[in-house]
């Protein structure tokens, strides 16, 4: 009992006191209670899934999405950003320059493992890649990409109906009454069931303003397709027409290996377009996954949930745009290999510059990079 | 069973059932790459560059599960 009292005792001076001893911690607490006391006043909607980017207008262009206007707010952040790192160039560089130079020299070392001496001719291409993907791809993360945006009144058909199961049919016969007869007030249960129903009708949604172009099919699918040109674009420069030699092998010593390596040459082609599916789908699926599960979580709990999500997301991002130029990088030096012999250089120059004993017979792949 | 409930189930079990391979192909991917690294320790980098790609290989055959997954609950 008396703890107690002496714990109410002064309470007010032994606040201000705490306050005082240390200001910005005391704010720091203050705007965390007002956050969690936010979070659980205005909730969050039920995150609005659209698989494709939505025309921002709505009696606009059906081409002008919200992932094609944050695309555009991309590519000119990127143009921005390359013409300060420029400006003024200096031998000895310092602020921004220096930030972009050691990026470069660390992409430049990453390529120069992976292609070997054709890196000259790659590096220009995967580093815009890398920077237009990654920059892409942390887009969906900046805070009102995907919450601003501009109601729009019509039904969505993909709000499911489905919901309301088994009792749907008899339902309807009742939600189309309400319909012909503009002011028949159905008073019966029923009603309450058919009033979201009716209400899809001229439901309101939002159509977000902005929305990260990776998470848009459309632009990855059109990466992958430029990325997969420029393999047979490189390959043909490279070694000529034979370059197509590739699909079509009909070497081998007797009958069986000519049947084998026919059988290779086809799945060679069949790669192609399972590379061009993988790469597509890869990029999108990461960061659409990433952008519905970062809705989900803020849905759930707004205060401080979010945040391992937003970290994960910030890794992912970075890691996928650098898988996406690796494995650029990596189909564009396969092809410009000639395909004569069995193993793939290369392979060796991954082992930086010892000898290692451990390599054992040809372990470079031979057939299909699937993936 | 109606519609609204095998629904739910198939998004359940397609991301469930999906990501089983590339969860045993990722530990094989990681426990390969720290042997090479013990082995060889001055190629670590290499060793560790490469694991992080084929990473990304194994587990962009778990994300196309979880597309289908969202395709299927939220589509």
């Amino acid at each position: 009992m008396e703890s107690i009292q002496n714990f109410f005792k002064n309470l007010w001076e032994r606040f201000k006191a705490w306050v005082e001893a240390n200001p910005r911690r005391a704010a720091i607490w203050a705007g965390a209670i007002i956050l969690l006391i936010i979070s659980f006043i205005l909730p969050v909607d039920q995150p609005h899934v659209s698989l494709a980017g939505e025309p921002i207008l709505e009696d606009g262009p059906a081409w002008f999405t919200n992932s094609l206007l944050t695309t555009f707010i991309v590519d000119i952040i990127l143009i921005v950003l390359a013409l300060f790192a420029t400006m003024g160039m200096k031998l000895i560089p310092s602020g921004w320059q220096n930030f972009m130079e050691a990026v470069i020299e660390y992409l430049y070392g990453l390529s120069e493992t992976v292609a070997g001496q054709n890196v000259r001719k790659f590096f220009p291409w995967v580093a815009t890649i890398f920077f237009f993907v990654i920059l892409s791809n942390w887009s969906g993360l900046i805070p009102g990409v995907g919450s601003i945006g501009i109601y729009h009144s019509g039904g969505h058909g993909t709000e499911e109906p489905i919901e309301e199961g088994a009792e749907d049919h008899a339902q309807s016969l009742e939600q189309r009454l309400a319909m012909v007869d503009g002011n028949l007030m159905i008073a019966a249960p029923a009603a309450v069931d058919a009033a979201p129903a009716a209400a899809e009708e001229g439901e309101k949604y939002l159509v977000p303003l902005f929305r990260a172009p990776s998470a848009d099919l459309n632009m990855t699918f059109g990466l992958a397709l430029v990325v997969m040109v420029m393999v047979q674009v490189w390959g043909v420069r490279a070694l000529g027409a034979g370059y197509f030699g590739k699909f079509f092998v009909w070497r081998g010593e007797n009958g069986f290996m000519k049947g084998v390596n026919g059988f290779v040459g086809i799945l060679e082609l069949l790669s192609e377009f399972s590379r061009l599916i993988a790469f597509g789908f890869r990029l999108f699926g990461n960061i659409f996954a990433g952008e519905i599960m970062l809705a989900t979580m803020a849905f759930l709990i707004a205060f401080l949930l979010p945040i391992p999500f937003y970290m994960l997301e910030i890794f992912v991002g970075f890691v996928q745009a650098l898988v996406f130029m690796m494995l650029a990088l990596v189909f564009w030096t396969v092809a410009m290999i000639s395909h004569g012999h069995e193993e793939h250089d290369d392979h060796d120059h991954h082992v930086v510059d010892t000898h290692d004993p451990g390599m054992g017979p040809d372990t470079g792949v031979q057939g299909t990079v699937t993936g | 069973m109606d519609a609204a409930a095998m629904k739910e189930l198939g998004a359940a079990l397609a991301i469930g059932l999906g990501t089983i391979g590339p969860g045993i192909g990722i530990g094989l991917i990681g426990s390969k790459a720290m042997e090479a690294m013990g082995r060889n320790p001055e190629a670590a980098g290499t060793v560790q560059t490469n694991m992080i790609l084929a990473i990304a290989f194994a587990e962009s055959m778990g994300i196309f599960a979880l597309v289908i997954a969202l395709l299927v609950k939220f589509v």
